[in-house]
């Protein structure tokens, strides 16, 4: 038995569905149940919360769930892990995440649609195949997406696209590249109809939209459409950012229940028009404050949004309350796909040390930068260290230590040192000589933490989008 | 830069934070940071003071190169674009928020009425 078709769903109208949608009519929104596709978010971010995912699968009445897991670098971390175990390379949480989803999103005729293949997309999509066995859901079709790994397209004399110079004058270990490739590569596999859609990089926003391109059978040249989809994307691909999320900010925006914060849903009518909204008992809010906050998240012009769909319009966007916790969002336009596709092209970075000591009482932040100085002087005259350090001193600058803001007196510090090498020996003399300052330092240092991390680098070029062949693979379980 | 209750601030100068709200968002090395008033009669004086000239002016160390605003009059914010703002960005900077989260409030934290000392 395969999931029962998302369409036939949204016509059944469970209860409490209709009821949310005949509250709204005016400016111009009229959401019939039939017009109306229902998306939700399931991860922002790799790391993202399990529970209010799992609360939008049983409750939400949703025709698709979407898990965004990918950051700038997180493809490049799983190159990475890829190397050191063939089998690995995708979302850590991807197992525990879809044990209790897969089950929920079936028994609602929800598909699940993820990036959270990472850099093994096959590996990614095999393990949900096997657990899809495991928890007797026969019959569910998983799509393999993969074709975003373009390690073998990109020549080492591409030139870099923010700066100057090429691959080839990286002088770090290349790691892995993978094109952002969106609807075209998400489509057929909504043509197949499958029920859970996973691939590596695919473009967040792309995720949203190919849906609602399958749905309402919106063309690649119907380009607002494209930009109303891609708006419904880009507010909903960060998960709670858009429902009071990354908000909060006490006596001045007050969030409620932020605890217990719920993931957003977006009711999208067949002209992209949208309201963005979340489940009514969970905690959060949706505002026209937290949509628009969301609407420039990592945006620079607002009429030039590139994704690799279109090139999306936010500048006339409009934002308006029409209830409790119910945006509406309009007004997003669209023009031409760029010709190229941008490509995050991963590097072996090194390691990355930190260590701390903190000092707290009267006198503390004098305490504290002498234990500072006492490190530049270590690090530096002593033992000529060349990696690249930073010394902060928390409670007093260290965020802001480079915009010049210099705290008044604190009486609880932490001295933050930090460490970038290629040389394990160098990042492990760094971490001893912070913990010899409990003994060798100034008076009252305690609770010394020091960590050892590997790092990935990116940089980006661009190719030829004609060079990049999604490919769709269909296993059954 | 302790957060006191808005009643204790009485005496002291506004900020933007007290007629505005901010987030900030990286790529690279580029910040990003969108202000938005919460009331619209207060854009106007936004779109005056906080220019993109002062923006860069009040970090000169910090915000190395060029600074653009886009603005979006009708719901009230302004986007700022500052390049080569994130210390080389999460691949390089050994900044504890190497994403430049935390800007935001950089922003937020600057006077309403530039007194000349900053920058």
């Amino acid at each position: 038995m395969s999931f029962s078709s998302p369409r036939a769903v949204a016509d059944a109208g469970p209860l409490g569905y209709t009821e949310q949608h005949t509250a709204v009519g005016k400016d111009g929104f009229v959401a019939s149940k039939a017009e109306t596709y229902r998306i939700g978010t399931g991860a922002g971010f790799s790391s993202d919360r399990l529970a209010p995912a799992l609360d939008l699968a049983r409750h939400g009445h949703l025709q698709a769930l979407v898990f965004e897991c990918l950051g700038e670098r997180t493809v490049a971390y799983g190159h990475r892990d890829r190397m050191a175990n063939p089998g690995k390379g995708y979302n850590a949480h991807l197992e525990r995440r879809f044990r209790d989803i897969l089950p929920a999103c079936r028994a609602a005729g929800t598909r699940v649609i993820t990036n959270m293949g990472a850099a093994n997309p096959r590996a990614a999509a095999l393990a949900t195949l096997a657990l899809a066995r495991t928890l007797g859901l026969q019959g569910l079709k998983i799509a393999c997406i993969e074709g975003d790994d373009v390690s073998q397209l990109v020549p080492r004399d591409q030139p870099l696209m923010d700066e100057p110079g090429t691959l080839a004058d990286v002088d770090m270990p290349l790691v892995g590249m993978n094109a952002y490739i969106g609807v075209e590569a998400i489509l057929p596999a909504l043509e197949a109809d499958a029920d859970v859609i996973i691939g590596g990089r695919l473009a967040d926003p792309s995720m949203f939209l190919a849906p609602l391109m399958h749905h309402f059978g919106w063309s690649a040249d119907a380009l607002d459409r494209l930009g109303a989809g891609t708006l419904v994307g880009h507010l909903m691909e960060c998960g709670m950012q858009v429902t009071g999320g990354y908000f909060a900010d006490p006596g001045f925006k007050d969030v409620p229940a932020l605890s217990t914060c719920g993931f957003p849903i977006a009711e999208v009518g067949a002209d992209g028009q949208a309201v963005i909204t979340k489940l009514a008992d969970a905690g959060g809010c949706v505002t026209p404050a937290t949509v628009k906050e969301q609407l420039l998240y990592e945006v620079h012009d607002p009429s030039r949004y590139l994704t690799p769909d279109v090139t999306a319009d936010f500048s006339g966007v409009d934002v308006r309350s029409v209830g409790r916790d119910r945006v509406h969002v309009s007004g997003a336009g669209g023009r031409a796909r760029p010709e190229t596709l941008k490509v995050t092209v991963g590097f072996d970075g090194g390691l990355q040390a930190e260590a701390g000591v903190s000092y707290a009482g009267p006198g503390a932040q004098g305490r504290g930068e002498l234990a500072a100085q006492i490190i530049q002087d270590r690090v530096r005259n002593v033992h000529r260290l060349s990696g690249d350090l930073r010394v902060d001193l928390i409670g007093a600058h260290s965020l802001f230590a480079t915009a010049g803001h210099r705290a008044t007196q604190s009486q609880d510090v932490r001295l933050h040192v930090a460490l970038r090498t290629h040389d394990r020996e160098e990042a492990e003399l760094m971490l001893w000589e912070v913990e010899s300052l409990l003994c060798c330092g100034p008076a009252g240092g305690g609770g010394y933490r020091g960590q050892i991390t590997p790092c990935v680098m990116t940089k980006s070029v661009l190719i030829p989008r004609e060079k990049v062949v999604p490919t769709l693979e269909v296993m059954v379980a | 830069m302790t957060t006191t209750p808005p009643d204790d601030r009485r005496n002291e100068r506004r900020l933007v934070r007290d007629i505005a709200h901010a987030r900030a968002g990286d790529k690279g090395n580029t910040s990003n940071i969108s202000v938005w008033v919460y009331d619209p009669d207060d854009y106007a004086l936004l779109a005056r003071i906080l220019t993109a000239n002062r923006i860069k002016t009040a970090f000169p160390d910090l915000i190395r190169g060029p600074v653009q605003r886009y603005e979006m009059a009708h719901l009230g914010g302004l986007n700022f674009v500052m390049h080569e703002a994130l210390e080389g960005g999460v691949n390089r900077s050994l900044n504890l928020d190497s994403h430049g989260k935390s800007f935001s409030y950089l922003v937020l934290g600057l006077p309403l009425e530039p007194d000349g000392s900053e920058g």
